[in-house]
């Protein structure tokens, strides 16, 4: 197990660089963190046309949202794997494809999120800021969103988890993460796999244990891992 | 200044107001009274249409409210509006609260628009908490607050829907006198209160309403003295009770 | 390059769609009837009044959920299956071994999460409740099973609805230990007919009726049974 450590741990931190795409736990935490940073915006913009008075925007989003929150992660993939190099017209790498389906599938969750952060702060907050005379969007940008982002927090910090966990299905489509390096190495060593499997295991645990602790610390409640 | 015409509205099939016709001029000062219920609030929001009506018209200076192509936002910058519940903004300071509208709507500097508003929470008397966050005050202190952020529109109308309801009682006379300043100043103001002491001393005429309709309107001597309506001298008779705190 | 989805859904290819289909179905219900048990097992372990079974509860819940599916398949598949006796290894690789060790994975994966749902159900209930069973003579699992379990059970129905839909959309990454489900079954097809289009857009409109009808449970139980306060 020393021995197994000793030879893979900068492969599993990192994959192949710079002998190759950056991989491994490094890889895990950038896709992770890319995905959501740009989830986040999606899942506003999809939140507001969820609240929003009028039909014609409120349906199609919602529409949008139950479709994409009823077909497995996976498939999204495949659809972003095989389709995207057809849209875009250039080959892309398989970390755009995971990028992609992930912003996606993540945007949809974080838009309930949104919907119900906002739909949580009193309609007296919006009545007020419209009877001293802001506009819908000067309310919602300096009344209600600043208040209901900072009530998501913990959800926000959940969906970071889940996203996390949600790259180790980059292994499918060949990318370098976490997961696909364990297969590497278990591959190559052959005769290890509980421990490599178990070192996997235990990585993840710690990274997204450790993430929900933290911030958790802070509100006193106990977990935040929900799907 | 206001004028009501034959305003009616229904929350599905009750009738909230009924067929109100009434005229409220420049620079007075008018207290709305009466039972949970009779449409007092519905009849105060309806005149910065924060709820819509559904039959009649509603004129301000003249012009109809509802009219196709009016800028709703901006019309409602001209009317100041302190609600029962304060409804101040917990995540920005007390300055931040007055600043806020001034400087988006109106589009004052930041120089500008802080000026005005320590003058205003000056006048109030709460310039030491300029910097100080709405979950620390007093809720007779928010309730200043929502006037002073109400004022830094420099509105020509100011609403009140029963800013005191909501207070403890000893805090309850601390906002009543902001009120009666600004009263005292010349400002057109309509207050729905419970508070008939207030109503005696600072208003220019009294409504008492029940089931929608304005049953009543007297100046305080004439609402107080020799009441008209029978529903008026009962509710008058019952403030009189020896539980009642106010009159 | 024509959209023709008969193709994909009839003859051969269709065959394998629908195993897949059926076989995607069949996890999901085994799954639920071997998880919900071993949930509602950690959820009272959690509930107890004792620290250590406390801590058991706490550490099931919190290592399963913490790692993802795809980790946990791996694991079981490739990792515990090599600590087995060879000769029930032959037998496990006999008899669908990759069926068996998606159930195993599934199964505690989702229980971790039910389990939490079951226990903010529990916990739902005031604890007045418990406290005037207790004080009638019931023991403490005769108190939560007459008294508060019942109670809870109307609370916990939709976030476990809930958990059968994510249980549901996860069946699909057995795919990865060959486990010959929806998915897997697609890319089956997908490589052998090049037609994509077709291939994933069934596959999807599978995947979505009966997410719409796992959704649609949910809300008619919602309806026919709302939560009642006390």
């Amino acid at each position: 197990m020393i021995e197994l450590i000793h030879n893979y741990w900068l492969y599993f931190l990192i994959g192949q660089y710079p002998d190759g795409p950056l991989g491994g736990l490094v890889l895990t935490l950038l896709l992770g963190a890319a995905a959501l940073g740009l989830a986040l915006p999606l899942g506003v913009v999809l939140g507001l046309a969820r609240t929003s008075a009028h039909r014609a925007i409120r349906w199609p989003v919602t529409a949008l949202v139950y479709v994409v929150r009823g077909t497995p992660l996976l498939m999204v993939i495949f659809w972003a794997y095989f389709f995207l190099p057809a849209v875009t017209g250039h080959q892309t790498s398989q970390f755009t494809t995971m990028l992609a389906a992930l912003v996606v599938f993540n945007g949809a969750y974080l838009a309930e999120i949104v919907r119900a952060g906002i739909q949580g702060i009193p309609r007296g907050q919006s009545e007020c800021a419209r009877a001293l005379g802001l506009s819908y969007w000067q309310t919602m940008r300096a009344v209600i969103l600043p208040q209901a982002l900072r009530n998501m927090l913990p959800s926000l910090v959940a969906q970071f988890v889940t996203t996390l966990k949600e790259t180790s299905l980059g292994y499918i489509i060949g990318l370098s993460e976490v997961s696909f390096i364990a297969g590497q190495i278990n591959a190559q060593v052959l005769t290890q796999p509980v421990q490599v499997y178990t070192t996997l295991a235990l990585t993840y645990f710690v990274l997204c244990f450790g993430l929900s602790q933290i911030v958790l610390e802070k509100r006193g409640a106990r977990s935040v891992v929900t799907r | 200044m206001i004028d009501f015409r034959n305003v009616s509205k229904f929350y599905g099939s009750f009738r909230a107001l009924n067929d109100v016709t009434e005229t409220i001029a420049r620079g007075e000062v008018v207290v709305v009274c009466g039972p949970s219920g009779s449409g007092k609030s519905t009849l105060i929001r309806t005149i910065n249409r924060l709820e819509p009506i559904d039959s009649g018209q509603i004129l301000l200076n003249g012009e109809d409210i509802h009219r196709p192509g009016l800028d709703v936002d901006r019309f409602r910058s001209g009317i100041g509006f302190v609600f029962q519940q304060f409804n101040l903004f917990p995540h920005l300071s007390v300055l931040d609260n007055c600043t806020l509208a001034p400087m988006k709507v109106r589009r004052l500097s930041e120089t500008e628009a802080r000026e005005r508003a320590l003058a205003l929470l000056d006048r109030v008397g709460l310039a030491d908490k300029a910097h100080a966050f709405p979950a620390q005050l007093s809720g007779g202190q928010q309730q200043r607050v929502a006037i002073a952020r109400a004022l830094a529109m420099e509105p020509p109308l100011m609403l009140f829907d029963e800013p005191t309801s909501a207070l403890d009682p000893e805090m309850v006379s601390e906002v009543l006198l902001v009120i009666r300043d600004l009263a005292h100043h010349g400002q057109t103001l309509v207050c729905v209160t419970h508070e008939m002491g207030f109503a005696r001393e600072v208003a220019d005429r009294i409504f008492f309403m029940d089931e929608g309709k304005i049953l009543e309107r007297a100046t305080p001597e004439d609402f107080f003295e020799r009441p008209q309506h029978p529903r008026t001298k009962q509710f008058l008779s019952d403030l009189r009770s020896p539980f009642a705190r106010s009159v | 390059m024509s959209i023709d989805l008969s193709i994909v859904l009839s003859g051969e290819f269709g065959q394998w769609l629908l195993r897949g289909f059926l076989l995607s179905i069949e996890l999901t219900l085994v799954t639920l009837v071997l998880a919900f048990p071993l949930a509602t097992f950690v959820a009272l372990l959690r509930l107890s009044p004792w620290k250590p079974l406390q801590g058991l509860g706490f550490a099931y819940v919190e290592g399963i959920r913490n790692i993802p599916l795809l980790a946990h398949l791996m694991f079981w598949y490739f990792g515990a299956t090599q600590l087995l006796p060879e000769g029930t290894r032959t037998w496990l690789y006999e008899h669908d071994a990759e069926s068996i060790c998606a159930v195993v994975a599934l199964t505690l994966y989702t229980a971790a999460f039910m389990a939490e749902d079951i226990r903010s159900g529990i916990r739902s209930i005031p604890t007045a409740q418990f406290e005037a069973a207790r004080a009638l003579g019931f023991g403490y699992l005769r108190s939560m099973r007459l008294v508060v379990l019942p109670q809870a059970v109307r609370i916990t129905v939709p976030p476990l609805i809930s958990q059968t839909l994510s249980l549901w959309k996860n069946t699909s990454i057995a795919t990865v230990i060959g486990t010959a489900e929806l998915m897997y079954q697609a890319q089956r097809v997908e490589t052998a007919t090049f037609r994509g289009a077709e291939t994933f857009a069934v596959t999807t409109v599978a995947y979505l009726a009966v997410s719409g009808v796992i959704t649609l449970l949910g809300v008619l139980y919602q309806r026919r049974y709302p939560v009642r306060a006390a």
